[in-house]
């Protein structure tokens, strides 16, 4: 394989999700034209995929990595009901959002930590943290939301922004804004060739002087800051702290990271391909609903294109062998 | 088995080799490493298709397809690695696969009882977990399940090398118990005393050929090992004229966790070092343990002045040291990064943690040419290269970081002659450059060719290394297999 049908792969590893959307959304753009098609719909989309797209991102660093984190959607309400106690107790609205980052922050680094010190697979201890993180959600909130004035973390997810001439929801635009870094980052960086070399091969990876734990810790730190960072936004678009919110998101965000043609045994991935992942989620749950598919079908279609999704991948690499 | 070859790519593994085994009997197939003892009993078991040749059982045209053909005709390979299911009990693992069962509940089993009784051992109650069992013992079982499935070759790939003295006794009563059964046994082993001890017959292979068969009553072992080194034709080593300076690295009495046991040696600028020995003596642990890959138990390590008692594998880079690992797929390279990627990744391109990668792209370039990698572009992923050219890659690693003592284990495994003799060129090229080798080889010639010093390895224990010329490839091969006089 030449270094431009490389380049060519790599595009196709963003292209095929992106045509999965395309087929997606004229099909609802047929059924259901006038309210799918109308620019409102699109600002609902945009915003509802914006927490999935967060988790997404920090998904793919760690499944590069060779890892997985279940404890996502935990951290996402740890986060939120910490931003709203925060919040609750009188304090600024910059302050809450970082003490939501900074949970996220401190229980990746625990995973991290757990998965390197102990060497427990990251399947094990994240699910372990999983229920520690909900449990201790609960228990912060009590048992019941927690009501906090959200200030302008409210604004951030609001679908009509103020100014208008933004016309998605600030938050779309920050996610937008961080997926870019952290594509660079992954690509142009020696932490982000690290990341991938120990995906790829740990034992190479090793031999070649990479400090593999502290690269593993901070890949898990940072799933916690964008776990941290989605249960804040999650947050403004709840307007309460739920400690019962995101309860089995954690596999949609993996779903989205596979849709955009990561891999679970690792070296592979891409931010791009997870947040159309995460779209193409979004899409297709919003024609859904409009379509009036009941929930069940939808269920069972997204299961369906993620297996469809990794079988087509697994084929045209075996086509291109 | 007769006429039997076999390449792989560009590689010769066998070039034509004819195997007799009589009923009942033991025969041992003895050869060095890489002499295609392995390949001809992937043959013999299916794993393997033989692109010529062909075989007969019991007077029968045989010719497995899959291993599960193998099995059903009678032969049952037992390999260095078992494969046994260790949370399963000692007669779950007789019967696996082939389980009697009434209304699908596996029922009581007579054969297990049978072969129970030919193994005869403490240790073999059914109802244990495998997992209980040590290596003999485990052995045994696997040898019990040939039983079960009346095997009619069974053969033993080097069935002793984890073995204890006491277990190796137990294992030739069971030999000779299925011996008396008419169950004829392959036999390869290393260990020419074991062979002249346990087997009735032998085959020496040599470079992919049937060199000498006989009698092992009417044969001397010293005799046997001339048959196995015979002369390797055609074979040329290019010498780059170097001299070697002062000391670089000194090792005193190193441990590492069970191998290497007390190694010492010294390592000049500009010299090559070649390590031989029997595959697990402890060859590739000795270079493991210098790099920081594996820990250091005991022992001292001097590096350029510097002096310590084993260190991380940072450290060892920042000295100077770099390894290229025997095990090319798994360890050596990341085979679907890019192969800028894989040069490049003991020492980034990188200015403040980004990645430059237009001069990525130039050093790689400038490595390929320097060391004639074949590739179309530097961001295409190393592992659509060919064995040889990824070795290059390897190698190209630790000349990009600049190391001064390269550490090459089997550097030549599997890659095809031409690129052979790059690798044996480039590494006297190093040493002209002053840098140091320690080169670990299986292929003794090879060691003769391109080493300056040789020292043996046998069961953890380093020889003192001597000038090539003080070596014949018999007295390497002696030592390797009986350790120093």
């Amino acid at each position: 394989m030449s270094g431009a049908r490389a380049r060519l792969q790599r595009a196709l590893d963003v292209a095929g999700p992106a045509i999965g959307l395309l087929l997606v959304m004229i099909l609802f753009a047929a059924l259901v034209p006038d309210r799918f098609l109308s620019a409102y719909n699109f600002k609902t989309i945009a915003t509802q995929t914006v927490i999935v797209a967060l988790g997404a991102i920090g998904m793919t660093w760690v499944m590069v990595s060779g890892g997985i984190d279940l404890s996502v959607g935990s951290v996402i309400a740890l986060a939120s009901v910490v931003t709203a106690v925060l919040l609750r107790e009188g304090q600024p609205e910059l302050v809450a959002l970082l003490g939501g980052v900074a949970i996220g922050a401190a229980l990746g680094a625990v995973n991290g930590l757990l998965i390197t010190r102990l060497s427990i697979v990251p399947f094990i201890v994240t699910l372990g943290t999983m229920g520690i993180a909900r449990g201790a959600a609960k228990y912060l909130a009590n048992e019941q939301t927690v009501n906090a004035d959200a200030g302008w973390l409210a604004d951030l997810m609001t679908k009509t922004p103020d100014p208008g001439w933004l016309l998605l929801a600030k938050g779309v635009w920050i996610t937008l804004a961080l997926a870019l870094v952290m594509a660079l980052l992954l690509r142009r960086t020696v932490f982000g060739v690290h990341t991938f070399a120990i995906g790829s091969s740990e034992a190479t990876a090793r031999l070649c002087g990479v400090p593999v734990e502290r690269v593993k810790v901070l890949v898990y730190v940072l799933a916690g800051v964008f776990g941290g960072l989605a249960g804040v936004l999650q947050l403004g678009r709840l307007t309460v702290g739920d400690p019962t919110t995101a309860i089995g998101l954690e596999l949609d965000v993996i779903a989205a990271v596979v849709i955009g043609g990561g891999s679970l045994s690792g070296g592979r991935g891409s931010i791009a391909g997870a947040l159309l992942g995460a779209f193409f989620m979004a899409v297709l749950a919003n024609g859904c609903t409009l379509a009036g598919v009941p929930n069940y079908v939808q269920e069972i279609l997204v299961g369906a294109i993620i297996i469809a999704a990794v079988a087509l991948d697994h084929l045209r690499r075996r086509a291109s062998r | 088995m007769e006429r039997i070859r076999k390449r792989f790519g560009p590689v010769v593994a066998l070039a034509g080799v004819d195997l007799e085994v009589g009923r009942g009997e033991v025969h041992a197939l003895v050869g060095e490493n890489g002499a295609g003892k392995s390949t001809l009993m992937k043959v013999l078991s299916g794993a393997h298709a033989p692109d010529d040749g062909r075989m007969t059982l019991d007077g029968v045209a045989y010719a497995p397809r899959r291993p599960v053909d193998a099995l059903r005709a009678g032969v049952a390979m037992i390999y260095q690695e078992l494969n046994l299911a260790p949370d399963l009990t000692v007669a779950q693992n007789l019967v696996l696969g082939r389980e009697r069962s009434r209304l699908g509940v596996v029922s009581a089993d007579p054969r297990v009882d049978r072969a129970l009784a030919v193994l005869d051992h403490p240790d073999l109650a059914p109802d244990r977990p495998v997992r209980e069992l040590g290596p003999g013992a485990r052995q045994l079982v696997e040898i019990g399940r040939a039983l079960v499935g009346e095997a009619k070759v069974v053969v033993l790939d080097e069935p002793t090398s984890s073995l204890s003295a006491a277990e190796s006794e137990k294992l030739d009563a069971v030999i000779r118990a299925l011996r008396a059964r008419d169950v004829s046994i392959v036999y390869i082993s290393h260990f020419l005393e074991e062979v002249k001890r346990i087997a009735d017959r032998y085959t020496v292979l040599r470079d992919g050929e049937t060199v000498a068969t006989g009698r092992v009553a009417d044969t001397e072992i010293a005799a046997i090992v001339e048959q196995m080194v015979g002369r390797s034709l055609g074979e040329a080593y290019p010498r780059v004229p170097h001299e070697p300076g002062e000391p670089l690295l000194e090792v005193s009495a190193l441990s590492g966790r069970e191998r290497p046991e007390g190694a010492s040696f010294t390592l000049r600028r500009g010299e090559i070092l070649g390590i031989a020995g029997l595959v697990g003596a402890g060859r590739t642990e000795l270079l493991r343990a210098l790099m920081g890959l594996d820990p250091v138990r005991r022992g001292r390590v001097t590096i350029g002045g510097d002096v310590d008692g084993g260190a991380g594998v940072r450290r060892r880079i920042a000295q100077g040291l770099g390894l290229v690992s025997e095990d090319r797929k798994e360890e050596g390279l990341a085979l679907d990064r890019s192969i800028a990627e894989n040069l490049t990744l003991s020492r980034p391109v990188a200015r403040l943690g980004w990645i430059d990668r237009r001069l990525r792209s130039a050093v790689t370039k400038k490595w390929s040419a320097r060391l004639a990698i074949k590739m179309d572009a530097a961001e295409q992923p190393v592992g659509a290269l060919s064995g040889g050219n990824q070795q290059k890659v390897a190698i190209a690693r630790l000349l990009h970081q600049e190391a001064e003592l390269l550490l090459l284990d089997e550097p030549t495994r599997g890659i095809d002659v031409g690129s052979k003799v790059e690798v044996y060129r480039l590494i006297g090229e190093l040493a002209a450059q002053g840098k140091s080798v320690l080169m670990v080889s299986s292929y003794v010639p090879e060691l003769l060719g391109v080493c300056d010093r040789v020292a043996v390895m046998h069961r953890g224990a380093l020889g003192a290394p001597r000038p090539v010329s003080e070596w014949t490839e018999v007295e390497i091969l002696d030592e390797a297999i009986r350790g120093a006089a």
